[in-house]
């Protein structure tokens, strides 16, 4: 690890100003610090923002909101969240650790760095972290990478559950710095690699996130997240799926569905949404929705499992949720 | 600073890595660095309530919980398997809750209370997880056993121990090598009934 100047923040101007003079912000610490300790991140001055107001979850009848500093525990376990978007809480509890939850933050979780083994190795090239070094994930061991979203310069996957929920809900984040506030859609806030793989979200310079809007809908209490990986437990995705519908007597009158582990960003799925809407559900109805799920996808040499196992993931997720009460 | 850095580092690297198991290398190139004195801006103090003690130390901004905790503190009961949150042998109780020493830095802690296997025992007298672990035989090398302990006193707290799978699935940031997972299970579940 470099050495760095460590300035603790004592609010939320002296916070912005030293990130404006290009100071790395720091909560949870646990994919900073280890990046950082492989030397991938050689940040010369490090914030510490715990120290700022964004720990709150606040609900109201049109939107869920919580701040940036939430502990992924503290939001997983809300009774609220867990009864009324039961997909945020189900993809953080299938997140990480018990350890590693109760340190992370939600600000933290959705700036996640790509989990690309060439990425987190400084003796490999790789044009996420040397612009114009090359990919050697493309020809090499490729398994786990992503089949949506990929260019010919990056083919990693976002590796954050929780962001595929978000996406599937239509969250908004906020974000701060000394020149005001603005707010955009998650959607739009992850960027996929194309020529510029190092260049991950929308995030500008000395920008905090500070906190998530989630709008409340009928669909939102019945969902849920499948996530399928090489062991039960601790690990990440090899595909997953947020699911969210609502269903009145049978009929399909809203989807949300977004796939994990298969895209460069967190994969909305606009096409299985709208194969959806309509109908009545049924396990015919969730197969057909969820051959769309590849829809575009390009398998490396390693990784062509994951265009059948999407499907099946997206399927299994939309009965289980569709058999939800 | 990073520039100027990046050269000698990288070539450091590569050649430790080439010559040597890939482990050792890693061991090797971040000894090198800790032994090149940071400016004096890279060091802070810090105060942390451990195991009831207030504990002062002067430390380099790069060290993490854990290592404050092993080398500047001298309390090693805290293990250091993989240094990247994956094993849990780092496991302690950070302001309560269970987290991983070793992906915290010790300067972001200033003021925190902390408990670490030494702090359990009561004189002679071990914690009940400490004494179902003898009992139940749940280790084997005993390397991950401190963190298996503070892990599954978080686990008892936060009451995730229903049923066995339950156990499993709230234990599983803890790796166990030997492969003593039953009866680590068996030891956590005993305890949770009586408490």
């Amino acid at each position: 690890m470099f050495p760095f100047t460590f300035t603790k923040a004592a609010d939320e101007p002296s916070a912005l100003a030293d990130g404006a003079n290009g100071g790395r912000y720091i909560a949870g610490g646990t994919t900073l610090i280890d990046l950082m300790r492989e030397t991938v991140e050689r940040p010369p001055t490090v914030i510490d923002i715990n120290a700022l107001p964004y720990r709150d979850i606040d609900i109201n009848p049109q939107r869920l909101r919580f701040g940036a500093l939430v502990r992924m525990t503290d939001l997983a376990t809300d009774p609220r969240v867990r009864t009324q978007f039961p997909v945020i809480s189900e993809a953080l509890e299938l997140s990480a650790s018990a350890q590693l939850r109760n340190m992370a933050t939600i600000g933290g979780n959705i700036m996640q760095r790509p989990r690309c083994l060439y990425f987190r190795d400084v003796t490999a090239a790789c044009n996420r972290r040397e612009p114009g070094s090359g990919c050697p994930a493309i020809g090499g061991e490729n398994r786990t990478h992503a089949v949506l979203g990929t260019s010919a310069e990056c083919v990693a996957t976002h590796p954050s559950d929780l962001s595929v929920a978000l996406v599937a809900l239509d969250a908004t984040v906020t974000l701060r710095s000394t020149r005001g506030d603005r707010s955009i859609p998650i959607s739009r806030f992850f960027r996929q690699p194309g020529q510029t793989p190092d260049q991950e979200h929308d995030l500008r310079p000395g920008e905090l996130i500070v906190a998530v809007d989630v709008p409340t809908g009928a669909h939102t209490s019945r969902s849920g997240y499948l996530k399928v990986r090489d062991r039960q437990s601790y690990e990440f995705a090899l595909t997953s799926a947020a699911v969210a519908m609502d269903i009145q007597g049978g009929l399909i009158r809203a989807a949300r569905v977004a796939v994990g582990g298969v895209g460069t960003v967190p994969w909305r799925l606009p096409e299985v949404e709208r194969t959806l809407v309509g109908r009545t559900a049924s396990d015919p109805v969730w197969t057909d929705a969820a051959a769309r799920a590849a829809d575009g996808a390009t398998p490396l040499s390693g990784n062509a499992f994951k265009v059948e196992l999407v499907k099946r993931t997206v399927a299994r997720q939309l009965a289980t949720v569709g058999a939800r009460v | 600073m990073t520039d100027h850095n990046a050269g000698p580092f990288t070539l450091n690297r590569r050649t430790f890595v080439g010559a040597s198991a890939a482990v050792g290398g890693i061991v090797a190139a971040e000894s090198l660095l800790s032994c090149s004195a940071p400016p004096a801006e890279a060091a802070t103090t810090v105060t942390l309530t451990i195991n009831g003690a207030e504990r002062t130390v002067e430390v380099d901004n790069r060290t993490s919980l854990l290592d404050l905790l092993r080398e500047r503190v001298k309390l090693p009961g805290t293990k250091k398997g993989c240094n990247q949150g994956a094993c849990g042998a780092c496991t302690v109780l950070l302001d309560g809750r269970r987290a991983n020493s070793c992906l915290t830095l010790a300067v972001m802690h200033d003021g925190a209370e902390l408990t670490t296997i030494e702090g359990l025992a009561d004189g002679d007298r071990l914690h009940p997880l400490q004494q179902a672990f003898i009992d139940q035989d749940a280790f084997q090398c005993g390397y991950c056993t401190p963190g298996q302990i503070m892990s599954g006193i978080g686990c008892i707290a936060e009451k995730h121990c229903g049923s066995r799978a339950e156990i499993r699935e709230w234990m599983s940031g803890n790796i166990c090598r030997c492969g003593a997972y039953t009866n680590i299970v068996t030891a956590v579940e005993q305890t949770a009934q009586q408490t």
